[in-house]
């Protein structure tokens, strides 16, 4: 569903991307893990046409995003690292303002259910710049639905949120996973990867070192010292031990 | 341009001016300046001032129109800074719209507030005495020659909205555009200035716009300066223009 293949991206002399290959299949949660400043959000920009990779190539939804870059606007959603609503408008203004760009049918029915789906109907009328940060995160996920895209990018989706809206937004996802949505989400919190991701992969320095599922990326570690055998290693421990810095 | 252009536009013209709408702070603050400047110059300098006019206002009131442009066009600046800013200028360009459709609407929502400032101007200087005889026709090439500087000035703005990396650096630019008529023919003839100001004063845009619209207002033959006056517009425009689509490019790819 999404393919990326040896993608270089530099800003003058500093080298974002140095090679980047991983694949998602359909239907799946994948989690680009890594710190700040990996290099997520480039391939994020990359992957929903707003930056033009040096070299390699990158597809969605079998298209190719340098090439046919607005048949790929037509099958991803963006979500992000700050919620991008309109503050000045109502909740669902922000609503019927995507499905109309969309040239959907119905924008307000298109609003009302999303509103409903998001428990936000009672704050739809109401303009987006009194919303909490849960609140407003959960309007731009809802943006990003209208249509059905079959692809979703989340970038950093919950960072600067408090652990509840946290958890609407994870279950958010969830959601979409399980109705069929492909996502490929970023994070810098491990447990997050943990907890949503079907596949994770960790981009350091400009390449993936690993990718694999939860339990794959555990099996790279020696299953755990000898004063804790009990103790199964975490994500972070592999993903503090891979990326090459002592925890804390 | 793909085929979704107009409707686009349209759907985010909306958008824009409901954000007009519902911060009419926005038009207030812009006709506060030149009203100021207007009631500064009429009342207190105007008395002092030999504009070979019966009315100072009626002489005054372009000047104070272009001044009522420049000062407006900075809240385009500012609205697109803030889209950039809060990602909402991302979302759309991932999306399935003509994506030029994002600076169109906003050049139009500039036009709409800025008529509107305008409007609330003309109001003040017809109660501080301003009297034309001009027919409608004469009040359309006002309005023509006003928008078509308004429209050139626009697109200007669309540079520092894309470019600037604070809120003040974004708006900032429109300041020695609101003082440019002050060294024009807006305020006094410029016969009485020294030889290199002058030069400039006479040379420079707004005065030929001034002098254009100070003869339509008087129902008087314009000349040949409107065409002066037109192609000070229509350069601007073309330039602005090609700046701001190169800045833009640049921007999303």
């Amino acid at each position: 569903m999404i393919r990326v293949q040896a993608l270089e991206k530099s800003y003058k002399d500093l080298k974002v991307l140095r090679g980047v290959d991983f694949e998602v299949a359909r239907g799946s949660i994948f989690a680009l893990l890594g710190s700040n400043g990996a290099g997520k959000t480039t391939v994020v920009r990359i992957l929903s046409t707003l930056l033009t990779a040096d070299a390699g190539s990158a597809g969605v939804n079998g298209f190719d995003v340098a090439a046919q870059a607005a048949r790929v606007r037509e099958s991803i959603s963006l979500t992000g690292q700050f919620a991008a609503v309109d503050e000045i408008l109502t909740g669902r203004e922000n609503l019927v303002l995507v499905a109309r760009l969309r040239h959907l049918k119905d924008p307000r029915k298109i609003a009302d259910d999303l509103l409903d789906r998001f428990s936000l109907t009672d704050a739809g009328g109401r303009k987006v710049a009194t919303y909490s940060g849960g609140m407003r995160r959960r309007l731009d996920i809802a943006m990003s639905l209208i249509g059905d895209p079959p692809v979703i990018f989340l970038d950093e989706p919950t960072t600067g949120l408090d652990p509840e809206a946290r958890i609407e937004v994870w279950q958010a996802v969830r959601e979409l996973a399980a109705r069929g949505t492909t996502v490929l989400l970023t994070t810098q919190y491990l447990d997050e990867a943990e907890h949503l991701a079907d596949r994770i992969a960790i981009l350091h320095e400009g390449r993936i070192i690993v990718n694999g599922t939860l339990a794959e990326l555990k099996q790279l570690l020696p299953p755990a010292k000898v004063e804790y055998v009990e103790k199964q290693p975490t994500l972070e421990d592999v993903f503090l031990t891979l990326v090459g810095k002592d925890k804390r | 341009m793909t085929r979704h252009f107009f409707g686009d536009t349209g759907t985010l013209l909306g958008r824009s001016l409901r954000h007009i709408t519902r911060s009419m702070d926005t038009i207030i603050t812009t006709t506060v300046m030149p009203i100021m400047f207007m009631l500064l110059f009429v009342y207190v300098f105007g008395g002092a001032i030999q504009s070979g006019s019966d009315s100072y206002v009626t002489y005054l009131l372009p000047g104070i129109l272009l001044i009522t442009v420049a000062s407006g066009i900075s809240y385009t600046a500012y609205r697109l800074f803030l889209d950039m800013q809060s990602g909402i200028f991302e979302r759309f360009q991932s999306m399935p719209i003509a994506r030029s459709a994002v600076l169109w609407a906003h050049v139009l929502t500039s036009l709409v507030a800025n008529l509107i400032s305008l409007v609330v101007v003309v109001v003040v200087a017809l109660i501080m005495g301003f009297r034309s005889s001009a027919g409608i026709g004469a009040w359309l090439g006002v309005a023509g020659l006003v928008m078509l500087f308004t429209l050139a000035l626009t697109w200007l703005a669309v540079i520092p909205g894309l470019t600037a990396k604070t809120i003040d650096g974004a708006s900032a630019f429109s300041y020695p555009l609101v003082f440019l008529p002050f060294l024009s023919s807006a305020f006094v003839p410029t016969d009485t200035m020294p030889g290199p100001v002058r030069a400039f004063a006479e040379n420079q845009p707004v005065t030929s716009i001034v002098n254009t619209i100070r003869d339509l207002f008087a129902q008087q033959p314009v000349g040949g300066e409107v065409w002066v006056a037109v192609a000070w517009c229509a350069g601007l425009l073309v330039v602005a223009y090609a700046f701001a689509m190169t800045t833009y490019r640049r921007r999303i790819s």
